[in-house]
């Protein structure tokens, strides 16, 4: 079986994993914390945060890619701190594919739990308020638990979209197999060479595995969770 | 004085300015929609902010807008209890419950979760999921939450309004207990004449903003200036009264200050306290003592005020005892009688007008 895919595959498929758990893993919080603010606060610059949120998922991946090597590439100045204070190295790294991953996929994170929170009950919240919970508490206890579900959907998109994500990945980390040849990246590779097409066909194969094991996996958490979260 | 109110607030075009004491007990926010008396207890409870005011509770200042004092929310330890219970969803019935403790103070003292549970009659439901409760059944849940609370006053925004009548015949004696056997003040917002008459002990009258009257339930209800108020078909006298005996053809016998009322049996036992209602249009006045009549209750007392309304009739209030009653009778009969304040004069009052039961109801 293992030699079905040959180990550079092998390796494309596990960084492929690698970086869409971590980009999903730490986006979360984040776009938790954005969703939140858009869907609940006031506060000046609202429609710019929201526009900036969205603009990977307007701007074509290779501008994005192009963006974050002027950003956070060695010479960069961003770059060239991070690398400084923390030794952290993200352009050509496998650790700039997870940044891609997760700065493509954070519209669609938000979007989805953005919608969760709007649809929560503010007057639930107003109710364990009186109750005598602070702001903190009646986000912890109130909040979140009714945002499961929306919170589950939106980490399996951003999941998903880390997963495929290809033209800010190759143009930020570039296909280098064995270090940042991510799956996308490697049928890509094998689409360019002579008779690399089976090869691409097995991944493509895989790839379709691994989507549909998340989607169903996804599916029986978010109705778990929302089942729960019904009342019934 | 458990509660002192006096803001000032204006929501949409209606100027809101109310200044009222509520002691202990239940005292009755009341009024038609749109006279102010949901952004009252929001204000209390501090969801909402008036633009001026002061509010204490047992002395501690929870909001005064010239000292900048504001207390949030989740600090002014106030258990609200609202219209549509409000039970979270993704917690069990006994999540609920304990939700309310668990924001409780340490060291606070209050309600255990047995009292509370055994007072609400909701042991039985404590692992079920909101949803599969009826309306009456978490209505109960939302109180018990708020008491374990640990608040030092409850509030209820229409707490039965969403309930049809066997619900809230469910809840009714709940809150009675409630009222009798905690001493906890509540401040309960209503429109509904019936329940006030039945569960408050003060009344503030709300109207468009203002408060139009305010006093024990008793003397605002036989006060003949709130019979516009409450409805001519509502309005009437509200009397405390003693059970005196059951008789073995069925009827009860109470005693108020002015006499006694026969009505038919009531589940109370002899020297139970209890709550009559008069309605003003089943009294009839006499000058005479009637005799020959088929009614059974006539209190004798004195004509205090007689007050005249846009309409043909009249409310008269008199003295029976220490109590007031309200007759509403017509213009014309008032004349031919030849009332006036100081007469002495009969009521007659029909048995079945007096049922405690019909406090109950819509």
């Amino acid at each position: 079986m293992s030699d079905w895919l040959g180990p550079e595959e092998w390796w494309a498929l596990g960084l492929s994993l690698k970086v869409a758990f971590w980009a999903t893993l730490l986006s979360l919080p984040f776009a938790l914390l954005v969703s939140h603010a858009l869907a609940r606060w006031q506060f000046p610059g609202k429609q710019l945060l929201n526009a900036l949120v969205h603009l990977p998922l307007f701007l074509p991946p290779v501008v994005t890619g192009y963006l974050l090597l002027i950003t956070f590439g060695r010479r960069a100045p961003i770059g060239a701190w991070l690398e400084q204070t923390f030794g952290l190295v993200l352009a050509f790294r496998w650790t700039g594919a997870v940044l891609a991953a997760a700065i493509m996929g954070f519209p669609l994170m938000v979007r989805a739990i953005r919608m969760a929170i709007e649809a929560v009950d503010p007057n639930l919240e107003e109710t364990a308020a009186t109750l005598g919970a602070s702001r903190f508490w009646v986000f912890a206890t109130v909040t979140l638990p009714l945002v499961l579900p929306g919170l589950i959907a939106g980490a399996v998109l951003g999941f998903a979209k880390a997963m495929g994500e290809f033209g800010a990945t190759i143009t930020f980390v570039s296909n280098i197999p064995g270090q940042t040849q991510t799956l996308p990246s490697a049928i890509y590779g094998f689409l360019q060479v002579p008779d690399g097409e089976t090869n691409a066909l097995k991944l493509v194969a895989v790839s379709i595995a691994v989507a549909m094991a998340a989607l169903i996996a996804s599916e029986l958490l978010a109705r778990r969770a929302a089942k729960r979260v019904s009342g019934r | 004085m458990s509660l002192s109110v006096d803001i000032n607030h204006s929501f949409g075009d209606l100027a809101v300015q109310v200044n009222f004491q509520a002691p202990s007990g239940i005292t009755a926010l009341f009024g038609k929609s749109g006279s102010g008396k949901t952004s009252v207890i929001n204000a209390v409870a501090g969801l909402l902010k008036p633009k001026a005011g002061r509010i204490t509770s047992q002395s501690e200042v929870l909001f005064d807008s010239w000292a900048g004092i504001n207390v949030p929310v989740h600090r002014r330890r106030l258990g609200y209890v609202f219209q549509d219970s409000r039970l979270f969803p993704h917690l069990s019935v006994l999540g609920n419950l304990n939700y309310g403790k668990r924001f409780a103070p340490k060291g606070s003292s209050g309600p255990s979760l047995e009292e509370v549970t055994e007072l609400l009659g909701i042991t039985p439901l404590l692992d079920r999921r909101p949803g599969a409760l009826s309306g009456g059944e978490k209505q109960r849940v939302a109180i018990g939450r708020a008491l374990l609370s640990h608040p030092r006053m409850l509030l209820m925004d229409e707490p039965l309004a969403a309930l049809d009548s066997a619900r809230k015949d469910e809840i009714l004696p709940f809150l009675e207990r409630l009222r009798d056997s905690t001493g906890l003040p509540i401040l309960y917002v209503s429109h509904s004449v019936a329940e006030v008459a039945r569960l408050a002990t003060t009344m503030v009258v709300l109207e468009h903003g203002k408060v139009a009257q305010a006093g024990t339930t008793e003397q605002v209800f036989s006060d003949p200036a709130m019979v516009r108020q409450l409805g001519l078909r509502e309005a009437g006298s509200v009397l405390s009264a003693d059970v005196t005996q059951h008789h073995s053809d069925g009827l009860t016998e109470l005693s108020v200050t002015g006499g006694c009322l026969f009505l038919p049996q009531i589940s109370l036992p002899p020297r139970a306290k209890t709550r009559v209602r008069i309605l003003a249009q089943d009294v009839i006045l006499s000058r005479d003592l009637p005799v020959g009549l088929s009614a059974l209750n006539i209190l004798s007392g004195t004509v205090t005020e007689i007050r005249a309304g846009g309409g043909p009739g009249v409310v008269v209030q008199l003295r029976c005892g220490s109590d007031f009653l309200l007759a509403r009778i017509t213009q014309r009969s008032a004349n031919a009688l030849r009332l006036a304040p100081g007469l002495a004069c009969h009521a007659v009052i029909k048995s079945v007008s007096v049922a405690r039961h019909d406090v109950g109801h819509t």
